[in-house]
Formats: C-alpha cells, sequence, structure tokens
C-alpha cells in the first residue's frame, strides 16, 4: 500500500536562542554605555560685587600662597615645595583658626598646578576633619551624620580666598 | 528476546524558558540605570588628577563646562567667546537655582582664562563650581 506519509509538523517555536539573542542584547549595552561617575573639587565661589570694597585682615590671620608659571610655589614669602604644603597648612591652620589661605596665580600658570595646589589645601582641611571626627563622635569622616557633618564644617570651615591672578609682562 | 530493565526516565534537561526573562531584567537594568552622553564634546582636553576628589551625589544639577587645550569654551554644544559664558550661565541659573557648573578644564590651560570664565560665572551668580578631576591612586 502506497499511502502518502504525513510528516507531523511541530507548531512550536524554539526560544532555546531567546535567551542568546538577549545576552547579545544585554552585552551591547554593557560594553557601549559607561557609568562615569563625576569627581571633582567642589568650591563655591564668592558672589560678585561692583565696587569691591577692601577688608582688612590682620596680616596674622592670612597664609598667601602664590603660584608662578613655572609652578614654583611661594608661602609668605618663602618658597616651599607643593607636596610639603598639606603639612605646613595643617600646622598653620591648627595654630590659627581663623586662618584665610589666599591662593593667587599668575596667568600664565598652568591650570594642573593650580590644582595641585588647591587639592593640597582641600587634603589639609579633609585631615583635619577626619581628626576632629575622630576625637569628637570616635568615627571616620564618611560615617558620620548629616547632623555631625555639619558641626564638623562649623568647628573647621574651610577659608580659601581665590584672589584674581596677577598680570607678568 | 531481549530483557531490558525498566528505568525511569527522568528529565535530564534544566529547564531554560524562563532564562530570557532573567537576562531582559538584566538588560532593563541597564537600560535604565545608564545616562547616555548628551553632548558631543568639541574640544581635547585632559583632566588633571587630584587624591582630595568628591563625588558628586546629584548629577542633575550639573551643567557642564569644557575648556580644551587651545582655549576654546564649550558650552552644552556649542563654542562661544568668553563674554558670551555669563548669559548662558544666567540661563542655566535662572531654570535651576541651584546649577552646579561642573568645569572640565584642560590641564595644561592657562589660569588666565580660567579665571576669566570664573569672573563670568561670578556676574551670572552661578556660584556653585566643581573642577572635574580624576582621582589619583
Amino acid at each position: 500500500m502506497f499511502l502518502k506519509r504525513r510528516i507531523s509538523r511541530e507548531a512550536v517555536i524554539p526560544s532555546s536562542s531567546l535567551a542568546d539573542i538577549a545576552f547579545l542584547l544585554l552585552i551591547f549595552f554593557l560594553v557601549t554605555t559607561t557609568i562615569d561617575v563625576d569627581t571633582g573639587i567642589s568650591l563655591v565661589m564668592p558672589p560678585w560685587i561692583e565696587d569691591v570694597e577692601q577688608v582688612k585682615v590682620k596680616s596674622e590671620n592670612i597664609a598667601n600662597i602664590l603660584v608662578d608659571e613655572e609652578g614654583n610655589c611661594l608661602l609668605d614669602d618663602q618658597i616651599v615645595s607643593i607636596p610639603m604644603l598639606k603639612d605646613i597648612m595643617i600646622k598653620k591652620i591648627k595654630a590659627n583658626d581663623k586662618l584665610i589661605i589666599s591662593l593667587k596665580t599668575v596667568r600664565a600658570t598652568p591650570y594642573r598646578i593650580y590644582i595641585d595646589v588647591l587639592d593640597e589645601l582641600k587634603q589639609a582641611y579633609n585631615e583635619l576633619r577626619e581628626e576632629y571626627a575622630f576625637n569628637k563622635f570616635g568615627k571616620p569622616l564618611n560615617q558620620v551624620t548629616e547632623a555631625e557633618m555639619k558641626e564638623i564644617r562649623k568647628a573647621i570651615p574651610q577659608r580659601i580666598s581665590l584672589a584674581e591672578p596677577e598680570k607678568v609682562d | 528476546m531481549r530483557f531490558q530493565k525498566k528505568r525511569a526516565n527522568p528529565q535530564q534537561e534544566i529547564p531554560t524558558a524562563s532564562m530570557p526573562d532573567i537576562i531582559f531584567m538584566l538588560l532593563i537594568f541597564f537600560m535604565v540605570t545608564t545616562v547616555l552622553r548628551e553632548y558631543d564634546v568639541l574640544v581635547k582636553y585632559e583632566l588633571p588628577e587630584a587624591v582630595s576628589v568628591e563625588k558628586i551625589e546629584n548629577k542633575r544639577l550639573l551643567s557642564y563646562i569644557w575648556i580644551g587645550n587651545d582655549e576654546r569654551i564649550q558650552i552644552d554644544d556649542s563654542i562661544l567667546p568668553v563674554e558670551e559664558v555669563m548669559n548662558v550661565a544666567y540661563h542655566k541659573r535662572l531654570s535651576n537655582p541651584n546649577v552646579i557648573m561642573s568645569l572640565h578644564i584642560d590641564k595644561g590651560s592657562r589660569m588666565g582664562v580660567v579665571h576669566d570664565v570664573q569672573q563670568q560665572l561670578r556676574r551670572a551668580d552661578a556660584l556653585r563650581i566643581n573642577y572635574s578631576a580624576l582621582r589619583k591612586l
């Protein structure tokens, strides 16, 4: 007997490769996207005032830092190296809690060196705050609460003044 | 005739039917959490490195300014002269009073141009700035 054999077709779409396709998409997104966290040094600048009235600050309450275009750093008329700045400033701030640090550059100072100096100052403040947090609250700075952080900020304020760069001919 | 032991026929396959769902969940997580770059940066810059860098928690407050190694200034998608920075920053501050200006400045650029931009920002009353820097290891 010659009967045509019926081929039974299964009506199921194979879904085993769906995972592979989804994997491919996943890998594409993993590779192309960058979860970049913006990091940087934050500052709040003073507001703009047309006629700046000169405020006299006692000369012992101010630390003048001058940076020239070659990266030489002058702290109160003494040449210091930039990596030393942190330790010197920590001593100075400890000795005088009203100290204002005035950071002045010339127009030709490279930005990199300016950031280096600013970084040293920030590190000095951070170290002092860390110490304060440890003595007062007995925990490191990154574990203090919001209210405690406020108190620390009040106890050790960052007083960095950015002066206008000097023109050098 | 052969005598065959009757064997139990347990299923040996791990069911993979739910695998795509799991993968899709991962996929959707990545698609939602990642932010695609909004701007084409038209200037060349290399960020400086610093130790005491902080993370910026709130990315929505950020507004970017780039200064390239040829001292061209870019805000959003266009290159601007220095005098225009004030206007743009002022409008940004109007729409978002707590705006943080994130300064992406090439490490070789001179302080003169940086200072000029800062003065413009001060005039626009956009006082919160952030010098973008990489974490030094």
